[in-house]
């Protein structure tokens, strides 16, 4: 339809270019790759938290038909792959030697002819356990006698990780003494799963002639985990080539190794056939990829007037039993200090300390850049309480802290140089779509009438697009991402990026950039990841990063081609460089739009008629190190309904105002930020992975660990503003968490601003039904 | 033990456990991978396939259950190499992003018309709650359904147009 004739240059809403294979159901995921010859591999966990492993009889499953190995903690040992190398520079268990450390833990595998002979086997392995204490929070863990969970580690006396601290604890303490009032919101950011639909897994194949090792798996960072590869096992990285297929969504849970990545490939190498193995739901959800899991303490120090002075923060953070946060090294609690958000706070001081537990290991950035969504969901509730204690309206509280559109480049109180913003334009452009001065005296003609109803608003901003290198790596390696342009004789291209699409549509945002840059359309750029033999080098696709960075790449690559095009254009013109005009798809002559050569006709002539002297060919890489993160930011607003009788809470309206910069396409932007919003949602009000006293997993399956479905999920309206990155080539700064970073606090404060009257001042996620319920009875409501 | 099928049209006849799944021998003895597999529990939706018409949980059904039936997969949706209202429908629409949940959506989106052929937006809401999608927060999956419904309603209209037109030769 329309997608024929467009040229699909930036801001259009094209239809994507990768919908097809999908629509068709001959999507590439993991599972529907079978190779010649390959085995299954199941995986044996652990029933307890905490436990010594006295002994482990294989005998049985070895023996069942189908059965070609089974792999223990103590094979693993004899080749060195026992443990590997955390996110975090930790270690962590691949499979259990000694002790297990939290339920779910990888105890042994085996590798067999069919899934089911596989599972069948598992079955049999006898496990003989000592049952030790469970630690299963941050405060259990520094008690006095509390069991210590990291015995494997020399040095380790008791189960603290790491003590981390940012800004400036002297001048912050000095703003508080002189503060007229002091708000304080303590709060839980649970632990959640990002949970994509499709789980983790992989098929391993070492060839055993070769000794090349190709691992298709699902991973948002191919070519960091080739290198991470190469450094645990040995192997030479020209061996090594992971390749990630279609993935059925990331948010983060696909980031990471896991060691059922490294059991399959030990066991291909060993065996000499590949090996898949997938995650089952269960697996997925109590054994990788968990985030949050932060204890916060906020205290906002205000003057006379509601003028912010200044932030101090503590948190707890709940690691689980190995450090395996995936985050940059020098950052031990990501980037939680871009806590100040969109305020102008002089002073501020944040410390943080990691605790291990007999919990699953991980801290993922579900949907997220490093910890963002912690500190924006801190920051934004506490601005909302402060606003309701000093009585006054939670915009106007806002807009009076707002950091103003002069003050960029701003350079926070814990260090941050934000790019731009202009934060009272996009809360104005959300209260005007709500309708928010009417709907605020709805609300009190409501509440006159026993209706329990609020409004939440949240002012975000993020810090995403990760690097600059210098200070932003996975295990050393600088944050860049690369792109590679080869256009072919007859002007059709083929682009690659270090990059990974999980859904983003990156076949499509990316070929718009070499449509926009260089003039060929959209539907001739074909887009391809996620392959580390053809892929130039780069770090991946997480924290909103792929058009902060790899989308920077892709412009400048061509505009490095389009600098070479206008050689060859002089040259097929006869004229001199500097009398050509650049118009979308053409040079010409100044004053002569005649004279023109096609971006194909030169394509072409780089092939069969060059300049005397030049390099053949029309291809280029690009390397792209931004010089710094973006800022993207926004205002969600958000109105709920609560029955007093059930404690349910009902969004009425959610208006989500975003501004990320320049939109490439407009269509798939949007699309994102929909899907941000509803696991913002989730989040909100249903997302729970939690533990009973023994360390047990509650929440270890989809009727358990609720997902929204499209009967509760709100209907959303939005809106925009475009305050480009001043920095990036394209004005671009990155969306795809702003969504969920934003709005679990614009649902909260929503909750809390209906409670307000009823003296209730937090209620921590997810809001369910029976904690408004005891809420509402706490506060003498009945009915 | 012996199950005999039809899928997409076509017959099938195969030797299986009796405890395999539905799903699994679809994906693996027929290799129709557009099926997929979520969560095991029937909660999801990914593995949704029409059972002589109606959408059921491939991944919660044994093979043998579906002795005799009348199988639709997302492989048999489109009619040739075109796509079908409903693939158009989620292409027009940005009703997907990963895919991975599409399938099942589609064929409980294709079940719904049958029965409904202009339901509400609380009909297709409510329709398709069984399954589940963690990109998209359905807003554009439900106006890819409303866009086949109106497709689909036009192209029923159109043959008759036609034979009114013959008509009055």
């Amino acid at each position: 339809m329309a997608t024929v004739h467009m040229h699909g240059g930036i801001g259009e809403s094209i239809k994507r270019k990768e919908d097809a294979r999908f629509l068709h159901g001959k999507g590439n995921y993991i599972d529907d790759l079978v190779l010649p010859g390959m085995l299954h591999m199941a995986i044996l966990r652990s029933p307890h938290a905490h436990a010594r492993i006295k002994s482990i009889d294989t005998s049985a499953a070895a023996a069942k038909p189908g059965v070609i190995a089974v792999v223990t903690g103590e094979l693993m040992a004899q080749h060195k792959l026992a443990w590997m190398p955390t996110l975090s520079c930790d270690t962590q268990a691949v499979l259990a030697t000694d002790k297990v450390r939290f339920q779910g833990q990888e105890v042994a595998a085996v590798i067999a002819e069919s899934k089911y002979q596989a599972e069948d086997a598992r079955d049999l392995i006898v496990v003989d356990y000592d049952i030790l204490p469970a630690v299963t929070s941050p405060d259990a863990a520094k008690a006095e006698g509390a069991a210590l969970i990291r015995d494997d580690k020399d040095g380790q006396k008791d189960n603290h990780i790491y003590h981390w601290e940012s800004g400036d604890k002297d001048k912050t303490q000095a703003a508080f003494k002189n503060a007229a009032k002091v708000v304080r919101l303590h709060t839980f950011y649970p632990r959640c799963h990002p949970a994509p639909m499709e789980t983790c897994g992989c098929v391993a194949d070492v060839d055993s002639v070769t000794g090349k090792a190709t691992i298709h798996m699902t991973s948002q960072a191919p070519h960091a985990i080739r290198t991470v590869f190469a450094l645990v096992t040995g192997l030479p990285e020209q061996n090594i080539r992971i390749i990630s297929p279609d993935i059925g969504g990331g948010f983060g849970n696909k980031v990471p190794v896991y060691p059922g990545y490294v059991v399959a490939t030990a066991a291909s190498l060993l065996i000499g056939r590949p090996v898949k193995w997938i995650e089952d739901r269960t697996e997925n959800l109590i054994s990788t990829g968990f985030a949050r899991d932060f204890h916060m303490t906020g205290d906002l120090a205000l003057d006379e007037n509601g003028k912010m002075l200044a932030l101090r923060v503590h948190l707890d953070s709940d690691n689980g039993a190995f450090f395996a946060d995936a985050q940059p090294t020098k950052f031990k609690a990501g980037l939680f200090h871009i806590v100040t958000g969109s305020y102008d706070i002089p002073t501020a001081h944040v410390t943080a300390d990691g605790y291990y537990t007999n919990k699953a290991p991980g801290g993922v950035a579900y949907r997220c850049s490093f910890r963002v969504t912690e500190a924006s969901y801190l920051i934004e509730r506490l601005v909302t309480n402060a606003a309701l204690e000093i009585g006054m309206d939670q915009a106007d509280f806002r807009k009076k802290n707002f950091i103003r559109p002069e003050q960029f480049p701003y350079t926070s109180a814990t260090g941050w140089v934000y790019d731009s913003g202009q934060y009272s334009k996009a809360m104005d452009v959300a209260l005007n779509q709500l309708g928010y001065d009417e709907l605020k005296k709805d609300v009190e003609r409501r509440r006159k009438n026993g209706e329990v109803t609020g409004i939440g608003i949240a002012s975000f901003t993020e810090v995403v697009g990760a690097g600059h290198g210098a200070d932003f790596d996975i295990l050393g390696l600088r944050m860049f991402d690369s792109a590679e342009l080869r256009v072919h004789p007859t002007g059709k291209a083929m682009l690659r990026m270090g990059t990974k699409s999980q859904g983003q549509g990156h076949e499509t945002t990316f070929a718009q950039i070499v449509a926009e840059e260089l003039g060929i359309p959209a539907a001739d750029v074909a887009v391809e990841e996620g392959d580390t033999d053809t892929a130039p080098y780069g770090l991946g696709t997480y924290a909103s990063r792929s058009t902060p960075v790899a989308g920077a790449a892709t412009a400048m690559v061509s505009r490095k081609l389009r600098d070479k095009a206008r050689k060859i254009a002089a040259h097929l013109l006869e004229a001199a460089e500097e009398d050509l005009e650049w118009e979308r798809g053409k040079f010409y002559v100044k004053g002569s739009p005649n004279r023109a050569k096609t971006i194909q006709e030169i394509v072409f002539a780089a092939y069969t008629n060059l300049p005397e002297g030049m390099e053949a060919g029309f291809e280029g890489v690009h390397y792209y190190d931004p010089p710094n993160m973006t800022y993207p930011f926004g205002t969600y607003a958000v109105v709920v309904d609560i029955d007093k009788g059930t404690g349910q809470v009902k969004v009425r309206r959610m208006v989500a105002v975003d501004d990320c910069g320049v939109r490439i396409n407009p269509m798939i932007v949007e699309g994102q930020i929909h899907g941000g919003l509803t696991e913002g949602f989730g989040i909100a009000f249903m997302e729970l992975i939690t533990f009973d006293d023994e360390g047990n997993c509650i929440g270890s399956n989809f009727m358990d660990y609720l997902l929204p479905t499209a009967w509760e999920s709100p209907k959303f309206e939005l809106g925009e503003t475009v305050t480009p990155s001043p920095h990036h080539p394209l004005g671009a700064k990155g969306v795809g968490e702003s969504p969920t970073v934003g709005s679990p606090a614009a649902y909260v404060n929503a909750v809390i601003d209906a409670l307000s009257p009823y003296g209730v001042t937090n209620i921590d996620m997810p809001v369910t039904s029976d904690k408004v319920w005891t809420a509402l009875r706490g506060a003498g409501v009945t009915e | 033990m012996q199950v005999n099928l039809k899928v997409n049209g076509t017959e099938h006849s195969d030797d299986v456990e009796p405890r395999v799944l539905l799903v699994d021998f679809l994906r693996s003895n027929l290799r129709l991978t557009g099926t997929h597999i979520g969560c095991d529990t029937s909660s999801c939706g990914a593995c949704t396939v029409l059972l002589n018409g109606e959408p059921v949980k491939s991944c919660t059904m044994l093979a043998v259950q579906a002795e005799g039936a009348n199988i639709t997969t997302v492989e048999g949706l489109a009619a040739g190499g075109a796509m079908a209202p409903i693939q158009a429908g989620f292409h027009e629409e940005h009703g997907l992003q990963c895919g991975f949940c599409t399938p099942g959506m589609m064929l409980v989106g294709e079940a719904l018309l049958e029965r409904n052929p202009s339901p509400s937006e609380e009909e297709i809401r409510w329709a398709i709650s069984g399954n589940i999608c963690r990109c998209t927060g359905y807003m554009n999956i439900v106006k890819a359904i409303q866009h086949a419904a109106a497709a689909k309603q036009a192209a029923a209209k159109a043959p008759s147009h036609a034979a009114a037109v013959a008509g009055g030769q």
